[in-house]
């Protein structure tokens, strides 16, 4: 990746210009034109290292409430737990990871009454659980940008 | 992808391109939007090693690790969780690096700097699912 494609990613991705023409705004700060700037958008969006561009919405100012859950799921229920788990349009991460609760996704719903619900339709859908529901008490740091490396 | 993105916006709720602007605008300041821009994947960044890391902190001291903790420049996330059964851990920090070396020397380090002996690193062997929300679809 070459520099100005970093900078690129390190401007927009904490400090995307709220205008009429955003990226001109951004070539005018990188000294490339609007036309290069939505190019290069195009072309990192393409090869995948930036997913989306957009709003990050705080679930909880918009009345929402989120939380994290962990499942220990046996090999032979993987597919079918995680195809449950994922049909929810309310789980936005879901990760495998190396541990005896080896599952883990996020969940965001409108109320607690709702997530008591799914993971309940989880469980039952897959034969698993109980699931460990982990709600934050306190955020200490919130999807903050990593430094380009 | 065009030059007037929020002309795009507005032709579709049928509001003005200038009032569409303003209310993300005022979303963003007070907070309703917490960032706006590009949402990157850290793994194809370098960060080929995310490790959950949690720790088993005295509720007395949550307020003074999680700041520790959050204050790394590794760290992504860190929350202070409710606690359940057979889950020892209750402070959670996503820590990010190019490998799981690295992973484990932040998190060390962050031992040390804490005293919290108890903590575990979990690291994903496979993404299920990453996704946006989408809100006020139901």
């Amino acid at each position: 990746m070459d520099e100005i494609n970093k900078q690129l990613i390190t401007l927009i991705q904490s400090d995307f210009p709220i205008t009429d023409r955003p990226y001109a705004a951004i070539g005018r700060q990188l000294g490339i034109s609007e036309q290069e700037v939505i190019s290069r958008i195009e072309e990192i969006m393409k090869s995948g290292e930036i997913r989306r561009l957009g709003a990050s919405f705080d679930s909880r100012r918009l009345g929402y409430t989120s939380t994290l859950c962990a499942l220990h799921v046996p090999r032979e229920k993987l597919e079918k737990a995680v195809a449950a788990i994922n049909s929810y349009h309310n789980v936005t991460h879901n990760y495998e990871r190396n541990h005896y609760y080896n599952v883990w996704f996020t969940l965001i719903a409108p109320s607690r009454e709702r997530i008591g619900e799914i993971l309940m339709e989880i469980e039952k859908a897959a034969g698993v659980g109980p699931v460990l529901d982990l709600p934050a008490t306190r955020l200490f740091k919130i999807q903050v940008d990593l430094p380009m490396i | 992808m065009t030059p007037r993105p929020f002309v795009d916006i507005a032709a579709q709720v049928g509001m003005s391109p200038e009032e569409v602007i303003s209310r993300v605008d005022r979303w963003k300041q007070e907070g309703t939007i917490r960032r706006f821009g590009a949402m990157v994947r850290h793994q194809r960044l370098g960060y080929t090693a995310n490790a959950m890391s949690a720790w088993d902190v005295p509720e007395g001291r949550s307020e003074e690790v999680g700041r520790i903790l959050a204050a790394a420049p590794e760290v992504s996330h860190c929350y202070e969780r409710t606690r359940a059964e057979q889950w020892d851990f209750n402070v959670f920090a996503m820590i990010h690096g190019g490998s799981p070396e690295e992973c484990e020397k932040v998190a060390a380090d962050l031992a040390r700097k804490t005293g919290i002996e108890n903590y575990s690193l979990l690291y994903s062997s496979r993404e299920f699912k990453k996704i946006s929300m989408k809100y006020f679809i139901e």
